[in-house]
């Protein structure tokens, strides 16, 4: 039989996937271990059991200095900015996408602009939400939408002006004026693809985040990770990167699932 | 019968293209007309232009003697071969939405005894049609046949003076096609209704229509082929039940 034409059943396809996490996870305890015995100053590759203790320490111990529990206030911090940024983006996203997927007038006179905001990178703006907005939450929550808008309002202005014309003319056979029509037949039809783009969108939310923290902040899970670099403490950046993929992994699956659940026909599962 | 819809000396030009030359028709209440034709005779552009997607560069057109609204109106129901149903709502949402419209301008949404009212009209809509069992199925959940049927339901509870169908069976099965074939004579006689029927079957439009029309350019410049418009090169009328043998233009 050919190599192509192999498949793996679901379970053996489960098993084959793992294999190679665990031999990661596997190999890396050896090493760090090896690496531990040889000095026991060792802080690049840390061991699971100092990993283990730094996370417990974060999770549990309250930090004199700020009265609050470590990772706790971190994670609470940095999920408020992306929660703000994320939901301001795909509310203006809904807002100015469907009017220029609708309306012809609409794409003539802001498609351009539109366009053209799409094409700067975002970091290179960062100064300038500094400067305007200051270092406080408001210019963090602003990178993450103006980073992350321009995509998903493109991205949903396209769809939607590719919705087949026939439903368009056959609605409007039916007695709808523009305001049904995009309320009735293009608004439904936006949701599932907005909710997709966003799901697109959380990895650079989260990057544009991170970078924010990163530059001016003095709470967050990308704080915290630049801030402990300074002192090489791999057992704190490791456990928090695995902790902001279990956020991300979390988040995707949530997103998918509202959508599953309110738009079943976009998901060819029916209802 | 009564003149429901008149054109006079319309012709349709993009750019230098002449597309329609001189249609001159009238067609009557009642009538079921099939327009056949080659492709690029503009059979297309005749559908578009009544149904108001599309405004004649010159001449005029009449629907019950007022010139017709260039712009899509309920007046003028339409199935076309495809994406005619919106994939988002179910058989029964589908047949409600027209109703819908018409009675709730601000969200295009009917609540309480309105909207009891509207689902009992389009439960009947989609009887007729014999698509009861499928009142809760989404249209990726139905066969090519039964979206058909959906959409013509759709299109009939706005009670339109002309239905108009492109190539409504194009996509297919024979057998499935001649069930919508009965279908539609059946929609036809019950309901009065007046259908434009644009189609590539010419078995099909004879054996449907009452008359047909074929599209088709009279002179070709061979020079300038795009200088000379389609227009109404053959009007039969048929009478329905004997299949007279089609002429030896296709």
């Amino acid at each position: 039989m050919r190599l192509v034409n192999i498949k793996p059943r679901r379970g053996a396809g489960i098993l084959i996937g793992a294999i190679p996490i665990i031999a990661l996870l596997i190999a890396y305890a050896l090493i760090s271990v090896a690496r531990a015995d040889a000095n026991p100053n060792e802080k690049v590759l840390p061991t699971f059991v100092a990993m283990a203790q730094a996370a417990v320490q974060l999770t549990t111990e309250v930090d004199p200095r700020t009265g609050n529990i470590t990772a706790w206030s971190d994670t609470i911090a940095s999920l408020w900015r992306l929660g703000i940024g994320v939901a301001i983006a795909t509310l203006s996203t809904l807002l100015i996408g469907l009017a220029l997927g609708v309306v012809p007038l609409v794409r003539a006179a802001l498609g351009p602009i539109v366009a053209v905001i799409a094409v700067i990178p975002p970091i290179a703006v960062l100064p300038i939400l500094f400067i305007a907005l200051g270092l406080g939450e408001a210019s963090k929550i602003a990178l993450i939408a103006v980073g992350i808008a321009p995509y998903m309002v493109r991205d949903l202005a396209g769809h939607v002006a590719s919705l087949p014309v026939e439903q368009m003319v056959k609605a409007q056979t039916l007695g709808a004026n523009s305001w049904q029509l995009t309320l009735r037949v293009a608004l439904p039809q936006a949701l599932p693809r907005l909710i997709e783009s966003l799901r697109l969108s959380m990895g650079p939310a989260w990057v544009f985040l991170i970078s924010a923290e990163a530059i001016a902040s003095d709470v967050g899970l990308g704080y915290r990770i630049f801030l402990v670099r300074r002192y090489l403490a791999m057992d704190i950046i490791l456990p928090y990167v695995a902790w902001i993929s279990v956020l991300a992994i979390a988040t995707d699956a949530i997103l998918l699932l509202i959508s599953r659940k309110a738009f079943p026909w976009a998901h060819g599962d029916g209802h | 019968m009564s003149a429901l819809l008149t054109f006079k000396d319309v012709w349709v030009e993009y750019g230098d293209k002449v597309v329609l030359e001189r249609v001159n028709l009238t067609i009557e209440e009642g009538s079921f007309v099939s327009v056949i034709g080659p492709s690029g005779a503009g059979k297309s552009t005749f559908l578009r232009l009544v149904l108001g997607q599309e405004a004649p560069t010159r001449g005029q057109i009449l629907l019950d003697d007022r010139p017709l609204t260039p712009e899509c109106h309920p007046d003028r129901g339409v199935v076309f071969q495809r994406y005619s149903v919106f994939p988002h709502l179910t058989a029964l949402q589908n047949v409600a939405f027209g109703l819908e419209c018409e009675k709730s301008p601000l969200l295009g949404k009917l609540f309480g005894k309105a909207r009891r009212d509207a689902n009992a009209l389009a439960r009947e809509m989609l009887a007729a049609v014999g698509l009861e069992h499928n009142l809760d199925v989404y249209p990726a959940q139905m066969s090519g046949g039964m979206q058909q049927r959906l959409a013509i339901a759709q299109a009939l509870i706005k009670h339109p003076r002309v239905l108009l169908l492109d190539e409504p069976f194009g996509a297919l099965d024979p057998g499935i096609r001649l069930d919508m074939h009965g279908l539609v004579t059946g929609l036809w006689r019950e309901h009065g209704l007046t259908i434009v029927m644009v189609t590539h079957d010419i078995k099909e439009a004879f054996k449907l229509g009452t008359r047909v029309l074929a599209f088709d350019k009279r002179r070709i410049d061979p020079q300038a082929p795009h200088r000379y418009g389609a227009t109404a090169v053959y009007d039969m009328p048929v009478k329905r039940g004997e299949t007279p043998a089609p002429p030896a233009f296709a």
